[in-house]
């Protein structure tokens, strides 16, 4: 066991790099997934019938597809197409399209839920169009929705561990190539499991600061 | 196009004529006109469902009127020139951040401290310099008594601060004209005059503000006139002494009788 932990000690760096590629992968993707998000939200709410259902539908469909589909479909698919990414850029897109139709779903429930009230105050101040919406609408529901963002970017860090199957070198990707290397197949996974927890500490850590401000106004 | 008029007289700072509002079935507004003339204060009395309420949301095209047509300062509210096309939302805002309005339940923008509740329109919307808007915006609250509240947030204030921020937030636009619905409604009693000590103030000041409320005292004391709302019409309208002491109507003199006990 102390040969195995000082295995994993030699390749710390290939963890490392690993979880390096989980964190910037789950960051960015959360990030572009909830812009985007807010955007399909915004036709979702929107007062067009054309446009919502069809924004509706693609949600809907989204949030249908195994996460695994969407990676092969992007991956192994889209270049039929005539579009190839590499692996990596492939998975960020699969994780960005994906998540978008989850955080659309979450902005557009805080959304409809918020208080028609402080709305009309802005369009009584002369607030309308994308001031409105930047200004006073998603400032609100960003507060209210930080719980279920923080949730879903949870998701989203377990979830790049399946990008090792079309071999993103992320973190389950380089516990597996080390335990496949020396055969230390528990010390491995265990300080892969242990890193994913202490990533998703940190997350949680970022949900309860922001939290408290929130806390303050509402 | 301006109205070669002004050396003679200015056009009232609001002017309300033939307002219809109907919700389904419902006639909500039948065929109001009203004006307020520059440094007025005009009361909205009426039992609820009355149309007050509605009346004040058509006059910031909150809601749509169906008929009649409103002007601020003589220019025509929510439809262009040549009277047909509805104005779009950016031209409605325009003329929305020439007017002040003070809500039943405040509607505080919850996220944003009181000095950024109150600057948040004139910097934004009508543009002005943010230093020059922050000074006025603390001058504002000096005089509504909640310096102190500056960097405080709405949840953490009693609602009768949070509708004398409210009033200031209204104020910081400059507007022409002041609408207020039904401001100390929602107010525990105990708090309903500091709220109405502020808009006397106002109103003393030379604001022009259009007031729909319920507290008698305030219409009486600080109203150049009154109106009384029924049913979606106006029922009768004058000097607060005239209405206040001999109505003309029937129905005014039941309103009285039911809403100020002697």
């Amino acid at each position: 066991m102390i040969r195995d932990v000082s295995l994993i000690w030699q390749n710390a760096d290939r963890l490392l790099d690993g979880l390096t590629n989980t964190v910037i992968l789950s960051l960015v993707g959360a990030t572009l997934a909830l812009v985007f998000g807010a955007l399909v939200a915004i036709a979702l709410m929107a007062s067009n019938r054309a446009v919502r259902l069809t924004s509706r539908g693609l949600v809907d469909l989204m949030r249908c597809v195994p996460f695994l589909m969407l990676v092969y479909l992007v991956y192994y698919g889209l270049p039929r197409l005539g579009l190839r990414f590499d692996s990596w850029t492939a998975g960020l897109v699969a994780i960005v399209i994906y998540n978008t139709a989850y955080m659309a779903e979450i902005i557009r429930g805080i959304w409809s839920r918020l208080e028609r009230e402080t709305i009309e105050a802005g369009i009584a101040f002369g607030f309308h169009g994308w001031k409105l919406v930047a200004r006073i609408v998603m400032p609100q529901i960003f507060l209210a929705a930080a719980p279920m963002i923080g949730n879903q970017l949870i998701q989203i860090i377990k979830d790049t561990a399946f990008l090792t199957i079309i071999a993103v070198p992320e973190l389950t990707h380089a516990a597996n190539s080390i335990q496949a290397q020396y055969f230390i197949p528990f010390a491995t996974f265990l300080s892969a499991v242990l890193l994913y927890w202490a990533l998703c500490m940190v997350v949680e850590l970022g949900v309860f600061v922001v939290e408290r401000i929130a806390e303050k106004r509402r | 196009m301006t109205e070669a008029a002004t050396e003679t007289r200015d056009p009232p700072v609001l002017e309300i004529s033939g307002l219809t509002k109907t919700f389904g079935d419902r006639i909500v507004l039948d065929g109001v006109s009203l004006s307020v003339a520059r440094g007025q204060t005009v009361c909205l009395l009426g039992p609820s469902g009355s149309g007050k309420s509605t009346l004040l949301r058509c006059v910031n095209w909150l809601e749509t009127p169906d008929q009649g047509a409103i002007y601020l300062s003589g220019e025509r509210m929510g439809i262009r020139k040549g009277g047909v096309v509805p104005m779009g939302n950016g031209e409605l805002a325009r003329l929305r951040m020439r007017m002040g309005t003070v809500f039943q339940h405040f509607n505080l923008w919850p996220h944003m401290s009181v000095l950024q509740n109150i600057i948040e329109a004139p910097i934004h919307v009508q543009k002005r310099r943010r230093d020059e808007v922050i000074a006025e915006a603390e001058a504002l609250l000096e005089n509504v008594g909640l310096s102190d509240k500056r960097d405080a947030f709405p949840s953490r204030l009693s609602g009768g601060q949070k509708q004398r921020v409210g009033i200031a937030r209204a104020l910081a636009m400059k507007p022409e004209l002041l609408l207020f619905d039904e401001p100390t409604s929602a107010l525990d009693p105990e708090l309903v005059g500091e709220v109405i000590a502020v808009m006397k103030t106002l109103s003393q000041g030379g604001s022009t503000m259009l007031v729909v409320t319920h507290e008698m005292g305030f219409a009486r004391e600080t109203a150049d006139k009154v109106v009384l709302m029924d049913a979606g019409r106006i029922v009768e309208e004058g000097e607060p002494e005239v209405f206040f002491g001999r109505p003309k109507t029937e129905r005014a003199r039941q309103f009285l009788q039911r809403y100020v006990s002697a």
